[in-house]
């Protein structure tokens, strides 16, 4: 049950692009078209997980038992930069197809401030599941990063999806590309403000 | 323009970076590391001055348990005599922790109240903070639980916010029965005994 | 390219925000209010100004194939060095910044300027590049900062001029969205001349 409660928190109430504004850049850069939005979706869920485990035991047993927290920005951005390159390395072994199509988009995932933000709540805050407030534990870790990545492509997939009809329609030149789309975004945000309390 | 990507220059420069990153990170740090502290101790000073009456020496941070939770809480100890408890009192509000430090002095009544941190909506629920609302529990002293004016009590809720501030009536109501149990305690803890002014610091640190 | 341009170029035609389309994160979250958009872009300013400076100096020395975690760990030292300063000095300035102080190594801004121009120029050049860009970010964010502010608070730089609420939204996620889309019309339009 309170997997559950996680998994609707981190999609919809907040929805780590809409609520949270992590992950703004790629949101905006590529959202122009719904194949590269869903390609993109796809490698930074799985970048967002990974990291998010990885980090949350680098700073379990290492960082905490060695009263280094000072170097937590810095560890667990190399970790990040690391694991990117891990799995640039792996795509182009096991489907080079999928490597090609994402491209640039794939180093840049390292800049995406969602994946070291995920990082960073997922061992600083503390959150309410299930009774009093405390900080995650692994499981709860792995979930939420699941789910906020999801709540990440789902926001994306429909973000693009408007973006598409929109460049079919007659938009005044001052508001063309970029300031429409924010226009878009706000609604949508709006929209999602709806779900709030549900948890 | 930029030296030959051999593999040993390209360690050589990866490790002279990070060492020398490390040690300047570990110089700032320990140049900071004292003000720091000071400044948490400052900022949680202050916000239990805020709630406490003036004049009282603030304690050593204790926990205690009531029901199924656990608190931190201060004693403000003037005389040799405890004058009022600091509480810090969590619970859920609408968006997230809401989370208060409640004064409540030796009878059970509420000085005042300070939200330290929440994640309540702007204009609805984190009205809270506002004087309007939080001046309703200043020398409250609830024999029952506190509640707003839709459940039958006597709190007039934040408009549109009413689980905000059934939270915080929550809150501010469980910090007191903590008082209430740890006052309780003492009393026991004293009968029996001549309660001298210097017996009193002993009976307390016994418990 | 003069000194002067170099400084300059990041007030309106290098501006990262409007121009540029970087560093959105902060921009959208931590324009709350004036004052933050203000104080966020001066933290920014000082890691870019920074980083800047030192990588400009170490580029030469760096072989091409590290030259990314090289930044990387130069800046994550610097965003380290504002957090435990800021913690230590000022620190409700920080929790009210919260997260977004440690994201700024990732902001696109830092390390774009690094690859796009530190890497390449002297370090004076280079700081003044960083001063330039740290200059029109913060503008930038204050001036969203300051209409979001407005329009949602009814008050400028914590001075409120109406009682009660203004229009809500503004402090909240559509609001940002908002004020950034319209406010990047108004300078389209009447800053950068299309």
């Amino acid at each position: 049950m309170e997997y559950l409660l996680i998994i609707i928190s981190a999609i919809f109430v907040n929805n780590i692009l809409l609520s949270q504004f992590l992950g703004i850049c790629p949101f905006l850069g590529v959202s122009n078209k719904l194949s590269t939005a869903t390609g993109m979706s796809g490698a930074v869920c799985f970048v967002i997980t990974l990291a998010t485990v990885v980090t949350y035991l680098l700073n379990k047993y290492v960082l905490l038992p060695l009263d280094l927290q000072f170097l937590q920005t810095i560890a667990f951005i190399l970790v990040i930069a690391a694991l990117v390159q891990m799995v640039e390395i792996v795509l182009k072994k096991i489907s080079p197809s999928l490597y090609q199509a994402l491209g640039i988009f794939l180093p840049l995932i390292t800049t995406n401030c969602a994946v070291l933000g995920v990082a960073i709540t997922v061992v600083t805050k503390e959150f309410t599941f299930g009774g009093e407030a405390h900080l995650l534990n692994l499981g709860e870790a792995t979930v939420y990063a699941l789910a906020t990545s999801l709540g990440y492509g789902l926001a994306m997939i429909l973000f693009a999806g408007l973006r598409e009809h929109l460049a079919g329609n007659a938009v005044p030149k001052p508001f063309k590309g970029l300031p429409i789309a924010l226009i878009t975004a706000s609604i949508m945000a709006m929209a999602f403000l709806g779900f709030s309390g549900i948890v | 323009m930029a030296a030959k990507s051999s593999l040993k220059n390209m360690a050589l420069c990866l490790t002279l970076v990070c060492f020398f990153c490390a040690a300047v990170l570990g110089g700032v740090y320990a140049m900071t590391k004292a003000p720091i502290e000071d400044a948490k101790q400052q900022a949680l000073l202050n916000s239990i001055g805020m709630v406490v009456p003036e004049g009282g020496e603030i304690s050593e941070m204790m926990t205690g348990e009531f029901g199924s939770l656990s608190f931190e809480y201060y004693k403000s100890v003037a005389d040799s005599k405890t004058v009022a408890y600091a509480v810090k009192s969590t619970v859920i509000g609408f968006g997230g922790p809401l989370e208060l430090m409640v004064g409540v002095l030796t009878d059970g009544t509420v000085y005042a109240t300070k939200v330290l941190s929440h994640s309540e909506t702007p204009g609805l629920g984190a009205k809270c903070t506002e004087e309007g609302f939080a001046s309703q529990f200043r020398g409250l002293a609830p024999e029952k639980k506190i509640s707003v004016t839709k459940d039958g009590g006597d709190i007039d809720a934040i408009t549109a916010s009413t689980i905000t501030s059934r939270a915080y009536s929550l809150a501010v109501f469980n910090a007191v029965e903590l008082v209430k149990s740890l006052q309780g305690e003492e009393l026991d803890a004293w009968s029996g005994a001549t309660p001298a002014s210097e017996n009193n610091e002993n009976k307390e640190e016994q418990k | 390219m003069s000194k002067w341009s170099l400084l300059t170029d990041g007030f309106v035609k290098n501006n990262p925000v409007f121009a540029l389309v970087l560093g959105m994160c902060p921009t959208l979250a931590t324009t709350t209010s004036a004052m933050n958009g203000l104080e966020m872009g001066l933290a920014t300013m000082f890691v870019l100004i920074l980083s800047n400076v030192v990588i400009s100096l170490l580029a030469p020395a760096v072989p091409d194939k590290v030259h990314i975690p090289v930044y990387i760990v130069v800046i994550a030292t610097f965003v380290t060095v504002l957090q435990l300063l800021m913690q230590a000095y000022v620190p409700a300035v920080y929790e009210t910044l919260g997260l977004f102080i440690p994201l700024i190594v990732v902001n696109c801004i830092v390390l774009g300027r690094a690859e796009a121009f530190a890497g390449k120029h002297n370090a004076g050049e280079s700081a003044l590049d960083g001063i330039g860009i740290g200059i029109g970010f913060t503008l930038s964010l204050t001036v969203i900062g300051l209409v979001r502010e407005i329009l949602g608070s009814g008050s400028a730089f914590g001075w409120k001029f109406i009682p009660g609420d203004g229009i809500l939204a503004f402090v909240m996620a559509p609001g940002a969205f908002l004020a950034l889309g319209y406010l990047m019309v108004l300078f389209n339009k009447f800053v950068k001349k299309q």
